[in-house]
């Protein structure tokens, strides 16, 4: 099978700091691929040698079966939604989104009718002749992805596309995102920190921390059976319980992970918990619970009985949704 | 909970705090409610200054350029006549201003493309010690007198002088020698040709090119150099299409200082070059010797017309859409 693509034990170090440290990875054509990482991880570096602003320091850079890691960004068959935009200021809608077309040599009237219908395309028909600066954040989104999306490239990449966008705009652009890619069949690499985007959009998620890459798989895989300690803290609202209570509860001394909705209070189980906060979220109310000294957060579905603050729970769950991860 | 009763506690009393005491005070309190009076204090001093003395001025200078001098008497005619003006068009001073505006728009253009290179490294690369060492170099020379700095011009450009021998040395003294046999440009050495003039020009006024080019350039975004990148574009072809655009304003600033510096000055021209005048010799010659204050005032006249046509050009060009 031929990847998207391909990294082959790719570093990239910056003096000291290795920003990627041997990185294995593999993108499918065709899919919806999402780089999960705290600030510093190193996954806008991956993203930026896949562009090829960046040169790797050791390994190999395929992108659909070509080596790529001496390939200048110009030659490279993939474009870039940057995260603030970086739409050209001193041209207007159209002549960025022609930009490409324009440096591609294809004549005037043919590169402003595509660009006219990438503009359509993204649901900004009619603001050709506007400059950037009169845009909002959304629209300069959009302008930014019609103008990568006009070039027809092999491999989208994403660079946090959604991070300066309000909750209510940027679930639409989720959506759209996603129907876009469908319908394209584009591959997308797209980079982000909110774990929720991550997991609601791609068909597959690669998490990042330190330059390495943590764990990779599908959302349910990663939401589900995260790896290791980094992995379930980062990945969802998981908790992680130490290999003290672990062993206490399955009798192996290694770290775990268990999702706050497979808490159940008040079931027969072999901890008890003292009730710190109380936060309601209107489908569920999230309790904050101290067990010896460990935080544990649980989640109670609305119309289940409610412990008061300070008061003693027991606390159970089935022993198929506690995750064991590393021995500690 | 305890620390947001106490500072919850403080009586209403407290919601307006009481005048501060003084002139200080008060002077405080109508400022913030009479906002344009503060706009008017800070603008009256300049205000006064620039509208009044300095456009002043140049308004009676102007005014000079529509008299007349009494070719006998040597007397000003302060009558309205467009007399001194058709003196100006004759072909003596009209190859002084051909001349001049040449020289400048030479001078211009060569600072432009020496202050390139030196402003996109100092914009895109230099940080820190770098940076600090940039802008030393950059106005090192304009600490210095600039009458010493065209002496030392004259000494360096001199048949005597050291790059004469440094191009003997280095057996080039033939590139030089043909250079100089040239027409116009050329002289008898290098510092008495227009060749000189135009060195020294080019060096004195440089910093003016350079500091505008790299503030404008420090404005251009990286990322744009990437996306452009990344939809194709060669290095070249970002150049063209993208950082010299964006740097255009600091280009057109940076040649505005040049261009009117040039067609304005009148000690280089006089240092180092050959004895054809450039305007501001005329004018100086024209005013103090000869007398002639409306011919003066009218070379004056010729500066002013020529950086509002350049002006206007470069704004149809589209050199300050990025502003």
């Amino acid at each position: 099978m031929t990847f998207a693509v391909s990294f082959q034990k790719v570093s990239r170090h910056f003096g000291a700091v290795r920003a990627v440290d041997g990185v294995d990875l593999d993108i499918r054509p065709g899919e919806f691929f999402a780089m999960l990482g705290p600030s510093g991880s190193g996954k806008t570096t991956c993203l930026r040698l896949i562009a090829g602003f960046e040169r790797p320091t050791a390994g190999h850079i395929e992108i659909f079966g070509a080596r790529a890691e001496a390939i200048p960004p110009y030659r490279r068959n993939v474009n870039t939604v940057f995260q603030d935009y970086a739409l050209f200021p001193h041209l207007n809608v159209v002549d960025n989104v022609a930009y490409g077309l324009m440096i591609k040599g294809v004549p005037k009237a043919a590169r402003r009718r595509e660009a006219g219908a990438a503009l359509e395309m993204v649901k900004m028909p009619g603001y050709g002749d506007r400059r950037p600066g009169q845009l909002s954040g959304g629209q300069r989104q959009r302008v930014a992805l019609a103008r990568a999306l006009v070039n027809r490239p092999r491999v989208l990449l994403l660079d946090e596309p959604l991070g300066a966008l309000d909750l209510k705009l940027r679930e639409n652009m989720q959506e759209e995102l996603k129907t876009l890619q469908k319908s394209l069949g584009i591959t997308f690499v797209f980079v982000t920190h909110d774990q929720g985007e991550a997991l609601s959009m791609a068909d597959r998620v690669a998490v990042f921390n330190d330059g390495r890459l943590m764990q990779l798989g599908t959302p349910q895989e990663i939401y589900g059976s995260p790896n290791s300690r980094f992995v379930a803290d980062f990945v969802g609202s998981s908790n992680v319980l130490p290999p003290v209570l672990v062993e206490r509860c399955a009798g192996q001394r290694r770290w775990a992970s268990l999702r706050p909705e497979a808490v159940k209070i008040g079931a027969p189980g072999r901890l008890s918990a003292t009730v710190v906060s109380r936060a309601y979220l209107g489908g569920a109310t999230r309790l904050g619970l101290d067990v010896e000294g460990q935080r544990i957060n649980a989640l109670v579905p609305a119309g289940e009985a409610l412990p008061a603050e300070g008061e003693t729970v027991r606390l159970g769950f089935a022993d198929e949704d506690l995750h064991l991860m590393e021995p500690g | 909970m305890s620390a947001v009763g106490t500072i919850g506690a403080a009586g209403p009393s407290d919601a307006i705090l009481p005048k501060r005491g003084g002139w200080r005070g008060r002077l405080a309190d109508l400022l913030w409610r009479r906002p344009g009076l503060l706009l008017l204090l800070m603008l009256m001093p300049p205000v006064l200054w620039l509208a009044v003395v300095y456009l002043g001025s140049l308004l009676a200078l102007l005014l000079q350029s529509f008299f007349s001098i009494d070719e006998f008497s040597g007397l000003i005619d302060r009558s309205f006549t467009l007399k001194t003006y058709g003196e100006l068009l004759r072909p003596a001073n009209l190859d002084i201003i051909v001349r001049t505006v040449t020289m400048a728009a030479l001078v211009t253009l060569a600072a432009a493309v020496v202050a390139f290179p030196i402003a996109y490294f100092a914009a895109r690369y230099a940080r820190g010690k770098w940076k600090a060492l940039f802008y030393l170099g950059v106005m090192l020379p304009l600490w210095s007198s600039y009458l010493v700095k065209v002496y030392a011009w004259k000494l360096i450009l001199a048949k005597e002088g050291i790059l004469t021998w440094l191009l003997q040395k280095l057996h080039l003294a033939w590139l030089l020698d043909g250079w100089l046999a040239l027409p116009v440009v050329g002289g008898s050495s290098l510092s008495l040709s227009a060749t000189g003039t135009f060195v020294v020009f080019l060096y004195v006024w440089l910093p003016f090119m350079i500091l505008p080019l790299q503030a404008s350039l420090e404005r251009v975004p990286a990322n744009l150099l990437e996306a452009s990148a990344d939809l194709g574009a060669t290095p070249q072809q970002t150049f063209r299409n993208v950082v010299f655009p964006l740097a255009l304003p600091g280009l057109a600033a940076g040649s505005i200082f040049t261009f009117s510096l040039t067609l304005g000055d009148y000690i280089i021209p006089q240092i180092i070059g050959t004895s054809r005048l450039f305007i501001g010799q005329a004018v100086y010659a024209h005013q103090g010797t000869a007398g002639n204050i409306p011919l003066a005032a009218a070379f004056t006249v010729v500066p002013i017309v020529v950086m509002g046509l350049y002006l206007w050009g470069a704004r149809r060009m589209g050199a300050f859409d990025a502003l």
